[in-house]
């Protein structure tokens, strides 16, 4: 389907067959069909295959620093609050590198969408493990095989009481695109981890293993939070779907600057004679 | 008439009271103040002290003569960490219940502080009562002491307040009663003084902040940066300023370029350690070009370091941090009015270059407090920010390097800023023709940068002999320096680029003494690489105090006699 965020041309620097693309297809396609004006999105990603994804979208974006995108995700949205923000990057650059911030960024609940394409696998670096690698998958550095047990980023974004929980595999667009249609509407912190097979450097978790190795959740009580904790320890097969549900006022809503007025800071006025008479109030105390 | 005043406790005795109280009551009474903690890294116990110096004059140096010392604690400890700043005239005022080993020929005066103060209700009286001695040593009228009192306290609750008010005057009285000292505590008083503005250097670099149009700080608590984010918090309940303690310094300064992204003028403040967990989003910025304004406070290092004391010995770590090559500017403000101008210069700068722009202060510059008359003029700040048209470029190629810098939603165009290389649009290019320009563009920036704050001379035009010094040491040099006749002095605000009138001075110098707080004399390093200056004798201090206006005196005359 072709969209106004296209860009005609160009090289693409994904492999072919890679999940990238499919995601990128249904992110552009969500886009369309809430109406989304390019002027008014902006797309934050950090380093890694995944995070070239705005390159290859019509909108504004930032293309930070690896491991870095959500800090100035929040930055963007809270001193503009009528920006849309969608974060994209792989799982490495959220969960390993950015972990910290990953954990904050949710609690904070900064109105936000971050969809992290999951290949379990590191690929711009060639092949080393990820954080959601799966124990005993070898590459070029975990030569033995991977030691350390698996990150679990819906179980630890159930832990904080993440606003909007879900994951998805990009192999099943419409589901995929059901599931990121509802996460950028929604406000809060919008954490969807989507499966992505790496074609080059994960011979293990393949189109096939996902489809092989997941289902979809069935009346499922979005707002359980105790049934949500249940289903993301689920590993085989493991679960897709939103887990979870919590509106809660965002990081935006709250902020004191915007309790009287919402225009964005760079509308608003230096208001010099405040802070003349601020100075001069230290003469007397 | 200069009089100066140390005390000296354990943290949590209360010093914090008289040092906040002893300053506003002396200056509502027409007298000039300075005052300067240097403390440990702890919360209770310890050793601690505050110098208030208190003059007819201007005062706003650190120095080591000391006319009258007061101990909160019995015992020796405290007065021994302080020997080198007691010699025969002082004035020793230590608890009636304390035995004193000491023996300097120091004038040892035993008062009754704590039995006072368990006489007005509660030994924790005890820094009220020396409040009040202080004050009645001073001869000040009482009236000016009650009112402060009433200020500070009587948001504690009625019996707190009159118990406060009977233990300061009680140590009032009892001093006013009972003690002489032949040093003259008589001080003209300046009417125009009452109506000076007293503040910390934290107060003047948050205010100058506001003026500079920031509206944005997001930081991590680490002494000494700690108190600018704390005093942008407190005004955040009267400007639009959005304040967020980020999980880390990575965070915070990633938080603030994304924040300047979407039209915000962003701070982040921090401190050494703090600020090499900055470095690599520091040159993101540079890549960027996004403007950001960092506080850096300095503080002793290696690593931790020592937390609350003061050094300069990060002005070539801020020079050379971030990986690449990119253009920046350093500022380090010598005073409270300086640091409010450094910091208010800063958000222009940043945002006129697209550049980050550092104020460099540290503990000395961030705890001092004096009176002073005014700060600089204010302006509504002018941003640079463009309406974008619909084939926007971002890295538009320019004469100056420099290209209007849009933000998402204002206009018709696409903001697009990328980490990795990129062409004029900002997606990523690996052309080698267009890394060139874009690495030529973005080292182009400052070719055109005025002199923004030229070197600044003072002294004799005639001199022979040239003290230079950056940032917070000024005040300190200038008090040694005044009664020096062929000697002048270059202060330095503008740390990087280099002024150019600093190359007019050197070349003129017979003779260069260069006075820094650090252990390498990194001013030195730099006018060496960037003039090849390579002729000045070197004073340096780095135990994590701020230089005695004494022993800079003393070294000035050494080498006005050339024996140094
Ligand atoms: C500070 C830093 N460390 C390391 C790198 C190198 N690096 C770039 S991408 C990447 C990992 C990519 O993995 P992931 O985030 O899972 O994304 P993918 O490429 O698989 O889409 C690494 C280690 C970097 N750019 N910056
Ligand atoms: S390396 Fe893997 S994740 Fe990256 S583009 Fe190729 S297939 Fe996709």
């Amino acid at each position: 389907m072709a969209t106004k965020f296209d860009i005609e041309g160009g090289d693409i620097a994904w492999c072919p067959g890679c999940g990238n693309y499919s995601i990128h297809n249904i992110v552009k396609t969500a886009l369309q069909e809430l109406d989304i004006d390019p002027k008014n999105l902006v797309l934050v990603s950090g380093i890694g295959q995944a995070a070239k994804a705005p390159q290859y979208i019509k909108c504004n974006y930032f293309n930070g620093l690896h491991g870095r995108s959500l800090p100035a995700a929040v930055g963007i949205k809270v001193s503009n609050p009528n920006l849309v923000v969608i974060v994209e990057s792989g799982d490495g650059c959220m969960y390993g590198e950015g972990g910290n911030h990953f954990i904050h960024a949710i609690r904070r609940n900064s109105d936000i969408t971050v969809l992290v394409h999951d290949n379990m696998v590191y690929g711009l670096t060639k092949g080393q493990a990820s954080p959601t690698s799966e124990k005993g998958f070898t590459t070029p550095v975990q030569v033995n095989g991977v030691l350390n047990e698996p990150f679990n980023p819906i179980a630890i974004a159930l832990s904080l009481k993440c606003s909007f929980v879900a994951r998805a595999f990009c192999g099943d667009v419409q589901e995929t695109k059901e599931i990121i249609k509802r996460a950028i509407l929604h406000k809060g912190f919008s954490l969807v981890d989507i499966f992505q097979p790496c074609v080059t450097f994960n011979k293990i978790n393949t189109y096939k293993w996902f489809k092989e190795n997941t289902y979809y959740m069935k009346d499922h009580d979005e707002t359980n939070i105790n049934k949500a904790f249940e289903k993301a320890l689920e590993r085989s097969p493991l679960p897709l779907g939103v887990f979870y549900i919590e509106e809660k006022p965002t990081f935006e809503s709250q902020q004191r600057v915007y309790k009287n007025s919402s225009e964005p800071l760079f509308k608003r006025k230096h208001n010099v004679e405040k802070l003349m008479n601020l100075i001069e109030s230290k003469r007397r105390w | 008439m200069d009089l100066s005043v140390v005390i000296c406790g354990e943290a949590g005795q209360g010093i914090q009271t008289i040092e906040y109280l002893f300053p506003n009551i002396l200056k509502s009474h027409g007298l000039n103040v300075f005052s300067y903690k240097e403390y440990m890294s702890r919360v209770r116990g310890g050793s601690n002290s505050t110098l208030i110096r208190i003059s007819d004059k201007p005062v706003r140096a650190f120095c080591k003569k000391t006319d009258i010392l007061f101990s909160l604690s019995p015992g020796d400890v405290h007065l021994l960490r302080l020997l080198e700043r007691i010699d025969d005239n002082t004035f020793v005022f230590i608890d009636s219940n304390s035995e004193t080993k000491f023996n300097t020929k120091a004038r040892i005066k035993k008062v009754p502080i704590s039995s006072l103060a368990l006489e007005a209700g509660n030994k924790l009286y005890s820094n009220s009562v020396v409040l009040g001695m202080l004050c009645g040593l001073l001869k000040l009228p009482f009236e000016n002491v009650l009112v402060a009192i009433e200020k500070w306290f009587c948001n504690k609750g009625t019996k707190v307040c009159e118990e406060n008010k009977k233990a300061v005057k009680l140590g009032y009285d009892y001093v006013y009663k009972n003690i002489e000292m032949n040093i003259e505590t008589k001080i003209e008083t300046n009417p125009s003084v009452k109506d000076h503005i007293l503040m910390s250097g934290a107060e003047a670099v948050s205010l100058g902040a506001l003026a500079g149009g920031c509206n944005f700080v997001s930081s991590y608590p680490m002494s000494p940066s700690t108190g600018v984010l704390t005093n942008l918090a407190n005004h955040s309940r009267d400007f639009d300023i959005i304040v967020e303690q980020a999980e880390d310094e990575i965070s915070a300064i990633n938080m603030a370029l994304g924040a300047w992204y979407s039209g915000a003028r962003a701070l982040v403040t921090t401190s050494g350690g703090g600020f090499a967990l900055m470095v690599e989003a520091l040159s993101l910025a540079g890549m960027i070009e996004s403007p950001i304004v960092i506080h850096l406070a300095q503080r002793p290092g290696p690593a931790t370091g020592l937390p609350t004391r003061t050094e300069q010995a990060d002005l070539l770590f801020a020079l050379f941090s971030g990986h690449g090559e990119f253009e920046r500017v350093i500022f380090s403000p010598g005073n409270l009015e300086q640091a409010f101008f450094c910091t208010m210069k800063a958000f222009d700068i940043a945002d006129k270059y697209q550049v980050p722009v550092f104020v460099l202060t540290d503990q000395y510059l961030m705890d001092m407090i004096y009176n002073f008359d005014k700060l600089g003029e204010i302006k509504s700040f002018s941003d640079y920010i463009v309406e974008t048209a619909p084939d926007y470029k971002r890295y538009q190629f320019t004469e100056n390097g420099i290209s209007p810098r849009g933000i998402p939603s204002h206009g018709n165009g696409l903001v697009c800023v990328d980490s990795d290389e990129h062409d004029e649009y900002g997606r990523i290019t690996e052309d080698f023709t267009i890394r060139n320009k874009m690495v030529e563009k973005r080292l182009r920036k400052l070719k055109n940068f005025s002199d923004e704050i030229p070197a600044e001379f003072i002294g004799n035009k005639d001199f022979t002999h040239l003290v230079i010094c950056f940032g917070s040491t000024r005040e300190i040099v200038l008090e040694a320096s005044k009664d020096f006749e062929n000697l002048a002095v270059l202060h330095l605000q503008q740390l990087y680029p280099l002024p150019s009138n600093l190359s007019k001075y050197l070349n003129r110098a017979k003779k260069v003494l260069l006075v820094e707080s650090n252990a390498t004399s990194q001013l030195g390093k730099l006018l060496k690489m960037e003039f090849g200056f390579s002729d000045f004798k070197t004073l340096n201090k780095y135990n994590g105090l701020p230089f005695y206006v004494e022993e800079i005196k003393d070294t000035l005359q050494k080498f006005m006699k050339g024996e140094i």
